[in-house]
């Protein structure tokens, strides 16, 4: 590993995991099965992160392709802008999340995926319709240009902070008189209990070594950073890899990483190098932007903050509350998993959450990063700052940007807001609280 | 003063009393609770069948300076729940006894789980219509929800739900929805006779009075502008107004509308009064069962409800056609998913049928309508060359 000293707590290290590598591979083969499945006559079903049904599409032999990630992926690669400009040139509202019109753009333009193929059409629109409406909406739009069939999967909303009997059969029925019969029909298969429940297994194999990933930041230094470094690590288990022995290998492996970075007091690793010093420990609400992803993160590893815990790492599944397929119930599991994905949590919950996290993870304070395109996640933050402030007494910070919308990504602005927060948590120190 | 004039007044009275006094009057009077709901739909039936006045929370238009609600919500965000929040916070709405949340959006979900944090000493409940319209899915899963929240309202003082009662409810909203549906019907027919800023102040009434005394409101109104031999014809433009279903226009707007040339001959404001069309089984064995079937079956078409089979925008060429439009103004609040969201498969489906069309956002408090009243009155202005 290559070294140099950069201003601030960062150093230079070239980097590259097993565990990176291997998502890599994983990625690629993904995008190349997607890029041949019309020529060998695959079927692929669209379908979201927050509540997707990997297990089940997989055992149906069926190919998921995630829009969201798409959208994040043309965020990345500096696309976005063009899509999005594209969408509002053909009547979509400038008000409306982004995502919904980077993938309209993406669309219009080819529909090239993030690996530079072309993706197939959907055989099936999946609308698992987990914690926020515009899936709804999204799908709808999607169902029109590709004139393709959905299937819907309404997931009830943890209004009342919990999850009831009538809650859980209500997604078991349509699973089993709506989606179940869609995947059939699609895949030409019948539902096949066992191939399920095997993937089922999987899957709580690798959410344990997730969790004990996440977990791992607790430590000082934390060896992960758990927003920024976070969102590789959620990558196979939120998207088409749930269930696979893939996801398996990829989490024992970065397991045995992380392990190998407590072993010598490390702290995370950053695009630009390991953070040696760290100064701030931060848990952060909100999904990150992804236009200036790197710059973002930067902003944050030259100051030496290191996220220790995040709501967006959960926003596809929550794993840390003990959660975990259930080979055993297949349809109630999955019906569990769906319902308690992040944004499907009331805001109270939410609350609980935070200052759970701001309290485990011995947290200097925690940020909120508000995008403009995500209700779902944004109605309701300020509340959320506020009480998360007057339940932890440390200090709350809020920034602003947006997804995949470069508009709204102002990186002074950020960059002088985060360095006031940063003011702010020393003064803290200072006095001694 | 005449008589319209009176029930005019009367019905501004309500729609500009932020304080919801006759809610407080109705408890003084008759000793039950008041449930205070969002927008879009909730089953009043429901409530009036345990006693409960039902109460429309639609925000505070543009009367209301808003000191504290901004500090809840960021400038990205519709104007309807800083409004609410603020209502809440400056004790307008003390005289309810809970609010409930129906399934509109992301926004009101959120708001839910805020006013829980808020207000922890009143009932507040998210009800989470369904979006799968078979009554043995679906309609299981609601059937259930109203169930837990009439027994929630019984535990807190409400009658406990019978069937008999639910029954009459049925029958009384069923006289009520009928009379706003002939108001629609006339105001086609004849819409010089039924302004819309008229008809609008009278929705926003059955928001706050029981469904009785609303009744006599609607009915007496039709007499009375049936009466009326100064309503004349004029040379209008007939338009109808899509997206307006939650955050409501002020007033002024509906009211710059006429003036710019147009007579609106349909509209989705205060949808809880049209959201099911035509009437709900009022003598069946279990009336709960008919209330959830008339739900999943008899609901209008709209961006908030999962469009299943059906033909995205279809429904709104339909009503095109049946209320004799010219053309369709989309006008939605800004930073309405769901409208927006909607808006491009709408805008398709009316293209597609060639009907003209024009778009514009509102906030609720928006107080300068210059812009809006040019861009509607050239859009009449087009409509009536083009029908020349
Ligand atoms: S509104 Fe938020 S949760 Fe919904 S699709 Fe957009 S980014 Fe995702
Ligand atoms: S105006 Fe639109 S976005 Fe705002 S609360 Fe109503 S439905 Fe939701």
């Amino acid at each position: 590993m290559s070294k140099q000293a950069t201003p601030g707590n960062v150093a230079t290290a070239a980097l590259k995991d097993q565990s990176q590598e291997r998502q890599k591979a994983m990625i690629a083969e993904h995008f190349r099965k997607l890029a041949e499945a019309p020529e060998r006559g695959e079927k692929c079903v669209y379908t979201f992160v927050p509540g997707n049904l990997t297990e089940l599409i997989d055992s149906f032999g069926l190919l998921p392709v995630l829009p969201e990630i798409n959208a994040l992926q043309s965020g990345m690669r500096g696309k976005s802008r063009d899509y999005i400009g594209l969408a509002e040139k053909l009547g979509h509202s400038e008000d409306v999340c982004t995502y919904v019109k980077c993938d309209i753009g993406m669309l219009k333009s080819g529909n090239v995926g993030p690996t530079g193929e072309r993706l197939p059409n959907p055989d099936l629109l999946l609308l698992s319709y987990t914690g926020c409406f515009t899936f709804l909406k999204w799908f709808e739009l999607l169902g029109q240009e590709y004139n393709a069939p959905v299937a819907m999967l309404h997931v009830p909303y943890q209004g009342d902070g919990v999850v009831t009997d009538s809650m859980r059969t209500y997604v078991v029925d349509q699973l089993k008189k709506k989606v179940i019969p869609a995947l059939e029909r699609i895949s030409g298969r019948a539902y096949d209990e066992e191939a399920l429940k095997e993937r089922l297994a999987r899957s709580a194999k690798a959410e344990e070594d997730l969790v004990w990933v996440l977990e791992s930041a607790k430590r000082r230094p934390s060896p992960i950073d758990a927003y920024f470094g976070g969102v590789y690590y959620i990558g196979p288990i939120f998207t088409a890899f749930r269930g696979t022995q893939d996801a398996v290998l990829y989490y024992r492996e970065l397991r045995a990483e992380i392990e190998g970075r407590i072993a010598l007091g490390k702290g995370p690793v950053t695009p630009d190098g390991e953070i040696e010093n760290e100064r701030y420990r931060l848990v952060v609400e909100g999904p990150p932007n992804w236009t200036s992803f790197r710059k973002f993160w930067q902003m944050f590893a030259e100051e030496g903050a290191v996220v220790v815990a995040s709501t967006y790492t959960k926003v596809g599944g929550v794993y840390d509350n003990g959660f975990r397929h259930d080979p055993n119930r297949p349809l109630e599991t999955l019906a569990d998993y769906c319902m308690g994905c992040y944004t499907n949590l009331n805001l109270p919950t939410r609350v609980q959450m935070l200052e759970r996290y701001v309290r485990e993870y011995s947290a200097d304070g925690f940020l909120i990063n508000s995008v403009k395109s995500c209700n779902s996640f944004s109605a309701g933050q300020l509340m959320i700052l506020r009480e998360v402030e007057r339940r932890t007494g440390r200090p709350g910070g809020f920034i602003e940007s947006d997804l995949v919308d470069p508009r709204y990504f102002s990186a002074s602005n950020i960059k002088n807001r985060l360095e006031s927060y940063f003011q702010m948590i020393e003064q803290k120190r200072a006095g001694g609280a | 003063m005449t008589g319209l004039e009176q029930l005019l007044g009367r019905a501004e009275e309500l729609y500009r009393d932020l304080r919801f006094t006759a809610v407080s009057e109705w408890k003084k009077r008759n000793g039950g609770l008041a449930i205070g709901f969002m927008p879009v739909y909730v089953p009043r039936e429901l409530l009036h069948a345990m006693g409960v006045l039902p109460v429309g929370v639609m925000g505070a238009g543009d009367d209301l300076e808003i000191i504290r609600g901004d500090a809840y919500y960021q400038s990205y965000i519709c104007h309807l729940p800083r409004s609410t929040i603020e209502l809440g916070l400056n004790g307008a709405l003390d005289s309810l006894d809970g609010m409930l949340f129906p399934a509109t959006c992301d926004v009101i979900r959120n708001l839910s789980g805020m006013w829980k944090m808020q207000f922890p000493e009143k009932y507040s409940h998210y009800l989470d219509v369904p979006q799968d319209f078979d009554a043995n899915v679906g309609g299981q899963f609601y059937r259930r929800e109203l169930e837990e929240i009439a027994e929630e309202l019984h535990r807190r003082g409400a009658r406990k739900l019978e069937p008999a009662a639910l029954r009459k409810s049925i029958a009384a909203y069923n006289e009520n929805r009928a009379l706003v549906e002939g108001l629609y019907s006339l105001r086609i027919e004849e819409p010089w006779r039924v302004p819309t800023h008229e008809l609008y102040l009278l929705l926003r009434a059955g928001n706050v009075l029981p469904v009785e005394e609303h009744t006599v409101m609607l009915r007496d109104y039709r007499a009375a502008v049936l009466a009326d031999e100064d309503r004349r014809s004029m040379d209008q433009a007939r338009v109808l107004l899509a997206g307006s279903f939650c955050e409501q226009p002020p007033l002024g707007l509906l009211r710059t509308l006429e003036r710019a040339g147009c007579y609106i001959v349909d509209d989705d404001f205060v949808q809880v009064h049209r959201w099911i069309t035509g009437d709900v089984r009022a003598d069946g064995a279990d009336p709960l069962a008919d209330l959830v079937l008339a739900y999943l079956k008899q609901g209008i078409a709209s961006p908030i409800r999962y469009i299943d089979e059906q033909v995205k925008g279809q429904a709104l060429v339909e009503r095109v056609e049946r209320s004799g439009a010219e053309g369709v103004i989309f006008c939605a609040p800004s930073f309405c998913d769901p409208a927006l969201l909607d808006q491009p498969m709408a805008v398709a489906a009316i293209e597609r049928a060639g009907i003209p069309w024009t778009s514009f956002k509102y906030a609720e408090n928006t107080g300068q309508f210059q812009v809006i009243r040019e861009q509607a009155g050239t859009f009449a202005d087009s409509i009536k060359l083009w029908s020349e």
